[in-house]
């Protein structure tokens, strides 16, 4: 009885800890996202025919998971690197 | 005597506390006994001055210095409260062609002689007043909010400066709430170091105190018992290569805290 109206307390004034679940996140990936077109200037479009331009050519090699390509341009230092992660599908035994 | 460091103070984005920035730092470090003068490079909307508590004290401008209808030493203001303390003021009918990236490099050149700090008040924007601004600087204050848009500018701002040779740029974090970035609603110092890629100088939280300086003309470094001004002295200090964590953004005070701490779940 007592333990579980302190775990009230406790959810009480724990609850405005929590993060993640209000708007920071959602300005984050848009700003992650504007910042890629900012950066390349390159249009969204425009991104996604590269992104699938670049799928075709490694797809021609090798087996990549197409859902899980990740892509993002971030600043190193003074210079611009684009970023891509291909997962390789999973090998069939 | 050796030469004096000029820092821009920038943003790209309008309205995010370049002005204010520039006249805490500059009272700051004039506070620990350092030679400072502070310009408004904003030529056309001069603020800091008003910011500075100044306005009525204005004879000359920068852009009288550079026509050459005074010298460098009648234009410059003394501050009120500190002999250590110049304002070197915008014009305020003239627009922004009527200095170029040269004079702005020579007079920032000459005022090295007698500072230890050249703190330039950059306008908003990335045209030819900007360009102006950052001409003589030797190293780049960037301002931010926590807001999307600010932060896209200052990410475009990050790089015309390192492509002017103005080498890593360091970044404030202006207008901060704790209790925002607590419950999720407000990105928080980690989010944007990651995306802009920069090294932080400092984090100054929103403070009401910083309306009442203004309208008062007195700079919020006076009293120690603002947060923001707490969060500028920091900042001076860490210009002067002092180790100084950045700022708990914590109010001590507050009786959710207190409670908090009682219940120890802080």
């Amino acid at each position: 009885m007592v333990i579980s109206i302190l775990d009230k307390i406790r959810e009480f004034f724990t609850q405005e800890e929590k993060t993640d679940s209000g708007s920071s996140s959602v300005a984050k990936e848009r700003l992650q996202f504007i910042l890629v077109q900012d950066r390349i200037k390159l249009s969204p479009q425009q991104m996604e025919e590269m992104k699938a331009d670049l799928v075709e050519v490694i797809t021609r090699y090798i087996e990549v998971d197409k859902e899980k390509i990740d892509m993002d341009i971030s600043r190193e230092e003074e210079k611009m690197a684009m970023v891509a992660n291909f997962p390789l599908k999973k090998q069939r035994k | 005597m050796e030469q004096g460091k000029a820092i821009v103070v920038t943003s790209g984005k309008g309205g995010v506390g370049k002005t204010t920035t520039t006249a805490n730092l500059g009272t700051a470090l004039a506070l620990l006994g350092k030679k400072v003068c502070l310009i408004d490079a904003d030529i056309g909307l001069r603020n800091l001055d008003v910011v500075m508590g100044l306005e009525n004290r204005i004879v000359y401008d920068l852009i009288d210095v550079v026509e050459e209808q005074c010298r460098l030493e009648q234009a410059m203001i003394k501050d009120k409260r500190n002999e250590n303390l110049f304002l070197l003021p915008a014009a305020q009918t003239r627009d922004k062609d009527a200095v170029s990236e040269v004079q702005m490099q020579e007079l920032i050149g000459e005022l090295k002689e007698g500072m230890d700090y050249i703190l330039v008040d950059s306008p908003a924007g990335i045209e030819q007043g900007f360009r102006n601004a950052i001409a003589g600087a030797d190293s780049a204050i960037i301002i931010t909010t926590p807001e999307v848009s600010a932060v896209r500018d200052a990410d475009r701002i990050i790089g015309m400066v390192e492509a002017e040779g103005v080498n890593d740029p360091e970044l404030i974090i202006n207008r901060i709430r704790k209790d925002m970035v607590d419950r999720g609603d407000m990105m928080n110092i980690d989010d944007m170091l990651e995306i802009l890629a920069i090294d932080i100088l400092g984090v100054v939280p929103e403070d009401e105190g910083i309306v009442v300086s203004t309208n008062k003309g007195e700079p919020i470094v006076f009293s120690n018992n603002h947060l923001a001004g707490k969060a500028f002295n920091n900042i001076a200090r860490r210009l002067e290569g002092e180790d100084i964590p950045l700022m708990d953004l914590e109010n001590n005070n507050s009786f959710l805290v207190k409670i908090k701490k009682f219940v120890g779940l802080n």
